[in-house]
């Protein structure tokens, strides 16, 4: 049988990300702007846009054959809105797909390794501090897709 | 000499004939004969011609003889996509928007009893999409394998992910494929015109042979669409106009059959007001659905279910007991027409109900979600609040003593407030079975197809429901 399914992982192949604002949440301008800067670098961008339940990224990635889900939350209910969404992936058959997150993550001001950490331990790759530039998350895609092709979870730093 | 058009309905039933006078852009006359297909089409064929002939007192020249088909079973499809709401879901709308009869719809990997189950559905034709284009192909790809190794016969459209076309071809390159555009080429965007055009294609190419219609050939020049899509080629033209002549605007077209109740829409359907958000994926301009649970008789039983037994026998004014007797005698004998004041009763609350229930699950919702910065409303689906023209065609509503009742209830009312029904369209009837015909003729004469057909549509009165109920409210709030 033709081994379509290799395509994904030939190093010219332009990856696929899925971005969106989850949960009741309708802060889409950040999420618009992120997504243009993704697709400007290079990605296909499947936006999804606000108000997003997490199971509609998973079925989004799974049609698009998606390297990544980009999780915006920006009214400070990401925790809850998170929870399990790693679990979803591995239940669709997404088991190693990039996962990143970023906004206004929790309501309050905690110490950022700390809500670094609970997102980390959801199953999250990366964790977006507010301020990111899109610089910085480009470099991490990068890195991290190049620690993929040498079978690492995701780059170091 | 008359310049006239011939228009054909191979129906399940019936064999169907409109004589059409171009010049004038009026009905010559009308034949009908059963439908033979399963035997021989031309005995129907003939026994219709001959009844037309009857009542013109001779045939004239045609210069044109179109004809549909929704006879020996209409066009069985089955669909089968990657996720059920994306891709699965877009393949379904390609072949309604066909005009198919749609006898499976199957999403992801399927299984050897998923095979097993499309095989003793004995589909005409089989749409396989699956993956955004670039997205996955390796469940496509899977799906080809396991058609490719069953005992299916039946041609296969494949409108699924671009980069995965070369290897379905090799895959079922001892198949009848036919390979088109992707229903969603790009995730969330809806590409189901080529699929649709293609699937209309084989259906004239080969369907029609399969069918045995072709037989009748001598009598027709050729077989354009399945019946479904002729109506709604018909309610496309009713909606649109042509160049220099303004259709009815935005159009819905409500048709009760006895299996199932068809409706069509002919508008995009956007939220009406910038404050609401429409959500799930794009709708199509043109837009059918099917209610394979609402039919008045083969479905009686079913339409009762979902009204409620004791509301339908309400709406009849019957007992329900006496309800509950009449639909069991319907079971036995599908062919019943009415006959007593109960039975006639009954028809007409089956009727309203099939409407009312298939012209809400056609019209989109709205839905308030809160949100940190208060609520925001919310569409799935068509916003078809705004509609400027309803419809009705087929027997049930044609024969119905109040037409304006029936169709009355495709309209916005206070049972649901958020459904988006229609608030105040005109209300018309398709008294001569002329929708399908329009939606022919409209292949070669445009103009006349849609001269005649506004012009042999009946208005119909209503009394306008008070804009205090309804979607206009919430609308507002």
């Amino acid at each position: 049988m033709p081994a379509a399914d290799t395509r994904p992982h030939l190093p010219q192949h332009q990856k696929t990300l899925v971005t969106g604002v989850i949960g009741s949440d309708t802060h889409i301008v950040g999420n618009r702007i992120l997504s243009m800067a993704l697709e400007q670098a290079g990605y296909k961008v499947a936006t999804l846009g606000a108000l997003t339940p997490a199971a509609d990224f998973i079925k989004a990635a799974v049609e698009t054959a998606a390297d990544a889900i980009m999780v915006s939350s920006l009214y400070g209910q990401g925790e809850l809105d998170c929870r399990g969404f790693r679990e979803l992936c591995i239940e669709a058959g997404l088991d190693d797909i990039l996962l990143y997150v970023g906004g206004n993550l929790v309501v309050g001001k905690h110490p950022w390794p700390e809500i670094e950490k609970i997102f980390l331990d959801m199953g999250f790759d990366r964790a977006a501090a507010p301020g990111t530039r899109v610089e910085t998350v480009l470099d991490w895609l990068a890195r991290d897709f190049a620690a993929r092709e040498q079978g690492l979870r995701r780059a170091a730093g | 000499m008359t310049k006239a058009a011939l228009l054909i309905d191979f129906g399940s039933t019936y064999t169907k004939l409109r004589a059409i006078d171009l010049g004038a852009r009026r009905v010559l006359g009308s034949g009908q004969g059963p439908s033979t297909v399963t035997s021989d089409i031309n005995i129907g064929m003939r026994a219709a011609m001959d009844d037309l002939e009857r009542h013109l007192g001779g045939l004239p020249r045609f210069r044109y003889r179109f004809a549909s088909s929704s006879a020996a079973g209409g066009l069985r499809m089955v669909t089968v996509g990657l996720v059920r709401e994306l891709t699965a879901e877009a393949a379904r709308r390609a072949a309604l928007g066909a005009g198919a009869k749609l006898v499976g719809t199957f999403s992801y990997r399927l299984t050897q009893k998923d095979i097993n189950k499309i095989n003793e559905l004995k589909p005409d034709i089989v749409l396989l999409a699956g993956g955004t284009d670039g997205g996955n192909s390796a469940v496509v790809l899977a799906n080809a394998g396991l058609l490719a190794a069953s005992a299916l016969a039946c041609p296969v459209v494949y409108a699924g992910n671009r980069a995965a076309a070369d290897d379905v071809s090799t895959l079922l390159a001892g198949c009848t494929l036919i390979v088109t555009e992707n229903v969603m080429p790009e995730f969330n965007t809806l590409n189901i015109e080529p699929a649709r055009a293609v699937i209309r294609q084989v259906f004239i190419d080969r369907i029609v042979h399969a069918k045995g219609i072709d037989r009748a050939r001598a009598d027709f020049d050729a077989v354009l669409m399945p019946t479904p899509a002729a109506v709604m080629e018909g309610a496309r033209l009713l909606a649109d106009g042509v160049a220099g002549h303004d259709g009815l605007g935005t159009v819905m077209v409500v048709d009760p059959g006895g299996a199932t109740t068809d409706v069509h829409s002919v508008a995009d359907g956007r939220p009406a007001s910038g404050q609401v958000v429409a959500v799930g994926l794009p709708e199509p301009r043109i837009k059918r659905t099917v209610e394979g649970d609402l039919g008045m008789r083969h479905n009686a039983a079913t339409i009762a279910e979902v009204a409620g037994i004791e509301a339908l026998a309400a709406d009849a004014g019957i007992d329900p007991m006496r309800a509950r007797a009449l639909l069991a005698q319907l079971a036995t004998d599908v062919g019943q027409l009415p006959q007593s004041a109960d039975d006639i009763a009954l028809d007409q609350a089956l009727v309203r109900a099939a409407v009312f229930q298939a012209v809400a699950r056609h019209c989109g919702t709205l839905e308030t979600v809160y949100t940190a910065h208060g609520p925001v409303t919310v569409q799935h689906g068509k916003d078809l609040s705004e509609l400027d023209a309803v419809i009705g065609t087929g027997g049930a509503i044609v024969s119905s003593p109040d037409p304006g009742a029936v169709l009355g209830k495709a309209l916005a009312d206070n049972t649901l407030p958020l459904s988006l029904r229609p608030r105040a369209p005109s209300l018309w009837l398709d008294r001569g079975y002329l929708l399908y015909a329009c939606g022919l003729l409209a292949a070669a004469e445009p103009e006349a197809a849609l001269e005649l057909a506004l012009g042999h549509l009946q208005r119909l009165d209503h009394q306008p429901r008070s804009m205090e109920t309804g979607n206009a409210r919430i609308r507002c709030a």
